[in-house]
Order: C-alpha cells, then sequence, then structure tokens
C-alpha cells in the first residue's frame, strides 16, 4: 500500500502540472458571477480545443482513434491537477467525450468513428444525451419514442415521441438518441440508437423551469425528424447495448466529485451561536459533522482502492455505484445540515451573506444528485444483486411485447 | 498509487482466516459461554507459537517487526471469528503502550513475554461509566491506589498497564495490593473484572503524553475488527436470506432485503478503506493518523452496528435464539463501540485535526 505516484505516474503528474500551469489560467471562470449559457458552452468549447492542441483530449481513448491510449490511473491524475483550476467543465462538453465518444468508439462503423470523434475531441461537436422520457427514467427500457423507416425508399427513419432531461440541448451540436423500432418484441430489443443533428428539422427543445430556478435541463419534442440511416450506431434492435455502453461511462463519472463538508467547518466557525462561541463548537452539530466528514474521507479512499483496481486492469463494476450512492445521500443530509447551522438566516439570507445563498441552492440541487446518472434505488438493486449475488426483481414486463404492456 | 493489500497481507489474512474458522466454529463459542469460560486458551497459544501476537512487536523483542497495517489484517480476522482471546488487551493496547511509553527496560523485560503469549496483560484505564480515562487512580511513592473498572481480560493477565491520569503505569497483579473481582459482561467471550489497587507496588512508565496516540493506534485496530464482524454478518444475513423461502420465493428476492444488505455494504466498504488508511497512515504518516483514526473509528462503529443489528433483523425470530449465531455479534458490536472512547471523543478528535476548525467544545 502507498499512497505516492510510481515513477511513472509522478513523471506523468509533472508532465500534466507544467502543460496545465502554461495553459489552464487563461481559461479560468470567474468566481462568483453566473455565466450565460451560451458564454459558459463557448468556453468550454474553448477548453476542449486547448486540450486537443496540448495532446490531453480523450486519454483513455485507443490512439488509433485520435486519443491517447492512456490507463485509467493516468485519466484520473489528469482529472486531479485538472481540478485544481475553475475551468468550464460541464455537461456541454463532457456529455460528448463521456457517453457519445464511447458509445461511437465502440458500436459505430469506421465512417462514424471518422466523422465524429477527432471534432468531438476538438471541442468542435458538443453533445446532448436523449434518453429519458416522461414515462421512462430509472426504467429507461419503457421509453416510447418512435422510428419507422420512411416509405421513400431512402431507408431514412422517422422519428415521433418526447425526449426530457436532455442538459444542455438547446446548446450542443447533436444528441444521442435510443427509440423503438420494434414494439412487436420485448421491450429491450425492440430499441435501435441514433445520432442525430440538433438543427435538424422538426426537433424543438424547451426549457425546463426547475426548482432551483435554473433552466439547464430541457425537455425536447421530435416531430417527424427525419435521420439517415447512416446515422445509426450499431444494428436495428441493439440499442439496450448501446444504452449500457453509455450508462457505465454515466455511473463511473457521476463518481468524481468534490468535497462537500469541509466548506461547512468554515460556514459552522463563521456562524454565531449567540453566547459569544461560534456553530463550530455546537456538540449535537460536531457529531453530525464528523460523521459525515468520516464517511467522506472514506469514500476518497474507497474511491482510492477502486482507482487501484482500475490500474490494474479490474473493472470495479457495481462497486462504483456505492460511491455515487453514499455520496449522493450525504450531500443532501450535509446541506440540509448546513441550513440549520446558519438558523433563520437560512430561510431570508441578509443581503451581505454571501455563503447562505450558494447553500440554499446546492441543498435544492442535491436532489439531482439522487436521481440522476442511477436513482438511490437503482443502485441498491445493483449493488445488492451484483455485488452480493441477490436475486434480480420479479419482473411483469418479461418476454412480453412491448405493444402488450400496460 | 497502490491502495490495495500486498499479496503477503492477504496471504496472512488467509492464513488467521483458515486457522480461526477452523478453531472457533460457533458451536465452540457457544460451549465457551455455557462453561463460563475466561477465554479460549488453547487458541491463544496456537496464535502465539504461529507468530500473530508479535506481529507488530519488535524484532530486537521477540516479535516479527511487521506494521501496523499488517497487525489490522490479523485484527480485521479475529473480529470476523469473534475469537474469545485477550487481543485487544494484551497487544493492541498494553504491548502498544509498553513500546510507546516504557523504559528500554521495561521494554526488555515485557515485550518479548506478550510477543509470544506466555504473558497476557490487560489495560485498565475506565472507572466506571463515563469516560475511558478514568480520573481517580493516584500514583505515588511506588503505590497504587484506586479503582479500575470494567477491565477486560484481567483475570487471565498477569499483568496490568494502568493508565494515572495521563500517564501509565505497569502493575503486576499477582500481589496483595490488588483485588479483582469478576463483572457480568455483556460480551459473554470476554471476561471483564473490577480491580481495586490499595497501595499496590506500581512502576510508572516514564514516556509522557502517550495516551492520544496510543488510542489512535487502538482506535485503528479496533476498526479493522469491527470490519471483520460486520463482513461476518453481512455473510451470515446473505446466506441465511438467500436460503430462506418466503411468500413462495427467496426472502434474498425481496427489495426491502436488498436494500438493506446494500446499506450495510456500503458501510463496511466506506469503513474498510478508512481502516486500510488508517493502518498505512500509523506507521507512513502519523500526522495524518489522528484524523485517519478518528473517521476510521466512526465509521467502524457506523458499520458494525448497521451490520450486525439488520444480521438478527433479516433472521427474524430465529435470530433472538442462542442457537442461531447473530447474537455473538450483536453483543461484542457493542464492546467495541465503547472500548476505546466513545464517538463524541473521535468526533472532537477528527474535527480538532482539521485545518482551522479547531472548536472550543473539544
Amino acid at each position: 500500500m502507498d499512497f505516492n505516484d510510481t515513477p511513472a505516474e509522478a513523471a506523468f503528474r509533472a508532465e500534466a502540472q507544467s502543460w496545465l500551469a502554461a495553459h489552464a489560467p487563461a481559461h479560468e471562470m470567474p468566481v462568483g458571477i453566473k455565466l450565460e449559457d451560451t458564454d459558459e458552452a463557448a468556453r468550454g468549447r474553448a477548453w476542449m480545443r486547448e486540450l486537443y492542441n496540448g495532446g490531453w483530449s480523450g486519454l483513455t481513448f485507443p490512439k488509433a482513434l485520435g486519443g491517447r491510449g492512456l490507463s485509467g490511473i493516468e485519466a484520473v491524475i489528469f482529472a486531479e491537477e485538472e481540478g485544481k483550476y475553475h475551468l468550464p467543465k460541464g455537461p456541454f462538453t463532457s456529455i460528448g467525450t463521456g457517453m457519445a465518444l464511447p458509445v461511437i468508439a465502440k458500436h459505430g462503423t469506421d465512417e462514424q468513428r471518422a466523422r465524429f470523434i477527432e471534432p468531438t475531441l476538438k471541442g468542435d461537436l458538443t453533445w446532448c444525451q436523449l434518453f429519458s422520457e416522461p414515462a421512462a427514467g430509472s426504467d429507461l427500457a419503457a421509453l416510447r419514442t418512435k422510428a419507422v423507416r420512411a416509405d421513400d425508399g431512402s431507408g431514412d427513419w422517422i422519428i415521433n415521441g418526447q425526449k426530457v432531461w436532455s442538459s444542455w440541448a438547446h446548446l450542443t451540436d447533436w444528441g444521442i438518441l435510443v427509440v423503438r423500432t420494434d414494439p412487436t418484441v420485448p421491450k429491450h430489443k425492440g430499441l435501435t440508437f441514433f445520432v442525430v443533428d440538433m438543427k435538424t428539422p422538426g426537433i424543438e427543445t424547451r426549457p425546463i423551469r426547475q426548482i432551483s430556478g435554473m433552466k439547464e435541463f430541457n425537455e425536447t419534442f421530435l416531430t417527424d425528424v427525419r435521420i439517415p440511416d447512416a446515422n445509426r450506431l450499431g444494428a436495428v434492435g441493439e440499442g439496450w447495448a448501446c444504452c449500457m455502453t453509455v450508462l457505465m461511462g454515466e455511473r463511473l463519472g457521476s463518481g468524481a466529485h468534490r468535497s462537500g463538508v469541509e466548506p461547512l467547518l468554515d460556514l459552522a466557525a463563521r456562524t454565531p451561536a449567540g453566547d459569544g462561541s461560534t456553530m463550530l463548537d455546537d456538540k449535537a452539530l460536531r457529531l453530525a459533522l464528523a460523521d459525515a466528514l468520516a464517511e467522506e474521507q472514506g469514500e476518497r479512499f474507497f474511491q482510492a482502492r477502486l482507482r487501484t483496481m482500475v490500474s490494474k486492469g479490474e473493472n470495479p463494476g457495481a462497486l462504483a455505484g456505492m460511491i455515487k450512492l453514499a455520496y449522493a445521500g450525504r450531500q443532501q443530509r450535509v446541506l440540509g445540515l448546513g441550513m440549520e447551522l446558519r438558523g433563520l438566516d437560512a430561510i431570508a439570507a441578509d443581503p451581505a451573506d454571501s455563503f447562505t445563498p450558494d447553500l440554499q441552492y446546492d441543498y435544492i440541487y442535491s436532489t439531482v444528485m439522487r436521481i440522476a446518472g442511477g436513482a438511490d434505488e437503482v443502485l441498491r438493486n445493483q449493488i445488492a444483486e451484483r455485488v452480493l449475488g441477490m436475486p434480480g426483481e420479479v419482473r411483469m414486463d418479461k418476454d412480453i411485447p412491448f405493444e402488450q404492456l400496460k | 498509487m497502490d491502495f490495495d493489500l500486498s499479496d503477503e497481507q492477504k496471504m496472512l489474512a488467509e492464513q488467521a482466516r483458515g486457522l480461526l474458522a477452523e478453531r472457533t466454529p460457533y458451536d465452540h463459542l457457544r460451549k465457551l459461554i455455557d462453561g463460563g469460560a475466561e477465554w479460549d486458551e488453547a487458541l491463544w497459544r496456537e496464535l502465539g507459537a504461529m507468530g500473530f501476537l508479535g506481529a507488530n512487536i519488535p524484532e530486537a523483542h521477540g516479535g516479527l517487526g511487521m506494521t501496523e497495517l499488517d497487525l489490522g489484517v490479523i485484527s480485521q480476522e479475529l473480529g470476523r471469528a469473534n475469537a474469545a482471546v485477550p487481543f485487544f488487551s494484551s497487544i493492541v493496547l498494553a504491548a502498544d503502550a509498553i513500546r510507546l511509553a516504557g523504559s528500554a527496560a521495561q521494554q526488555a523485560e515485557w515485550l518479548p513475554k506478550l510477543a509470544s503469549g506466555e504473558v497476557v496483560a490487560c489495560f485498565a484505564s475506565a472507572e466506571g461509566p463515563g469516560p475511558v480515562l478514568g480520573p481517580g487512580t493516584v500514583l505515588a511513592q511506588g503505590k497504587l491506589t484506586g479503582t479500575k473498572q470494567p477491565v477486560a481480560d484481567a483475570g487471565i493477565a498477569s499483568l496490568a498497564v494502568v493508565q494515572v491520569g495521563e500517564g501509565l503505569a505497569l502493575v503486576r497483579l499477582d500481589q496483595p495490593g490488588v483485588t479483582r473481582t469478576r463483572l457480568d459482561s455483556f460480551d459473554q467471550l470476554r471476561a471483564h473484572y473490577r480491580i481495586d489497587f490499595a497501595g499496590a507496588e506500581a512502576e510508572a512508565m516514564p514516556g509522557q503524553g502517550v495516551l492520544p496516540t496510543l488510542l489512535d493506534r487502538a482506535a485503528v485496530q479496533a476498526a479493522f475488527e469491527a470490519v471483520g464482524g460486520s463482513e461476518a454478518c453481512q455473510q451470515m444475513g446473505l446466506g441465511y436470506v438467500k436460503d430462506r423461502q418466503m411468500f413462495g420465493r427467496p426472502l434474498a428476492s425481496y427489495q426491502a432485503i436488498k436494500h438493506k444488505l446494500a446499506d450495510v455494504a456500503v458501510a463496511i466498504e466506506l469503513a474498510k478503506s478508512n481502516a486500510y488508511f488508517g493502518g498505512w497512515a500509523a506507521e507512513a504518516s502519523p500526522a495524518d493518523l489522528p484524523a485517519a483514526a478518528a473517521a476510521a473509528r466512526l465509521t467502524a462503529i457506523k458499520a458494525f452496528e448497521l451490520a450486525a443489528r439488520e444480521n438478527l433483523q433479516v433472521h427474524g425470530g430465529i435470530g433472538y435464539t442462542f442457537e442461531a449465531n447473530c447474537h455473538f455479534y450483536y453483543r461484542r458490536e457493542r464492546m467495541l463501540a465503547v472500548i476505546v472512547g466513545n464517538r463524541g471523543y473521535w468526533a472532537n478528535r477528527l474535527l480538532n485535526a482539521q485545518p482551522g476548525a479547531q472548536g472550543k467544545a473539544a
């Protein structure tokens, strides 16, 4: 057991540090200012371009496909170093690199790879994810958006339906899309996967008014959208396998996050308790904060164990879901605690209080983490089934054609 | 970075696990309880002969000179087996105290005997309800006066390491000034005693200020032991629910049961990860030890209490019988939860190790 880098890892880290020191500061985001979406997305593209020019894009991607062909541990080291800067990273670029690229690389034709991979690594192409629907969330394979062949002999597909929770769909170039092409077979078997140009006629994105007041998520309506067969990924009816490739990427990606408890210690130290001491002296609060901090540390070292597995070529599989499950629940608990420690100010902050508004927003947003990228309940099922070997759920939809399901 | 046990450590774990699985089946534990046994002496002798007891004691003093992490691997297996041996008292606390605070002569006299298991030592600190470090024992002119209770394994020990204020003293237990009275022990596989010292001959250890570090190091071992116990509960619960049929299907197929055991699994992995780091930091990065030990302690208490409680719960009524095996862990868990300071102590230890977070309440 050794926390230090191996000589090769240390050399890689030094190389990353020196490159980042030269290039990252110019791309850092202003602190404390909410940027316009268009501005943020444009900055994201510019940073991707910088990474590409410097040879830091697609680190784990095969060399033959324009990546660096490095190991997972090197990607982790770069992410750690990159995370020291406040850079424009977000779904507007990470959906492309973390979801679209893996699925195109694995299921795409050579022509599709040539067409999409390099422009994505360069930041020229950004992506959104058109998966969830109003009636298909955790049960994604229940999706209803329908694709049928055009009757003009072109081989094109005509798509109709509605997608939801498509982050940044209004500002991205292309989407990864899963639709139903055959309702006469059981639901997982009738799906097909496409990439779609978001400027195609018939695509309309509408912002969703969220409980946070923000509008980064959309619902996307597809009305007689025509997609050439050349934009199909994988075979007709193999859409579910493509989805699995994407969702595995999402799970591993969701494990990376920033610390949640330490800022609350500062906040507690800045919050008066009324008797000359601060809330950091409150015994009940200390116990709760220490519990959360201990869990957070455990999660950091658990992450280190999983990275060690990755560096040895093992796949952590559903173990990675444990990190997300632990993190999401704790984050909500801790942010709720953070509001309590501020007292009534948590509800209507003094205009001079620069901490509470962030806390309010983060508390609202903490609900997202427990749902997106594998809801708590889905993760618990996966852990029980894949890690503990417990039986799968009793299913009412097995082997029944989709069109006969209630 | 390589955050995994080494191949040697994995072998050590397998070796310990194999021996313990063979020597301490649950029926054997039941027999020990029914016979009112103080301990599993035969197992102790065997652990000594195989070198496990001297794992982290320096080679110069008859041990194997291994690390805290190696010792942790053994603690984890003892926790898994729920073994009735004074390992925590004699090795984790007493021997470590002598290493940290004892004079060269005291170390040379006692460590080899503790490493071989020939002498068992207990660690006497609490004085009834309240903190793990008691306030009332007095050492003056080589005479110790006061009462320590409860003290685990005092009946089989011939030596006591006694906490006196912020210092430590060595006391031989077979002398007129010492009276030992057995107490009813909640953990039926670890005997506990009250020890009255009435002007007993005692020898102060010269090392000062070692108690916080001693507790940190012991907390890491307690965390490993708790992780081992938690894993045993997890396996026992899983085995039962996969087997047990209810309403025409395995109990394990119910989501209420799956989610319970998934939560137990997450708690165990977090605790184990903290324990690993604590074992590593104890040797390689002592400055990180206070926070590492506290985090390991807090998450290990949480994991073991959840695992022990839910294991009994998923067993249903059978879990409440002496014939089932849940109760060994259900009792041991509470002992481990209080053994080297409660949650409040470790919460303060953790927060006080954070830069800028030293509260006054500490």
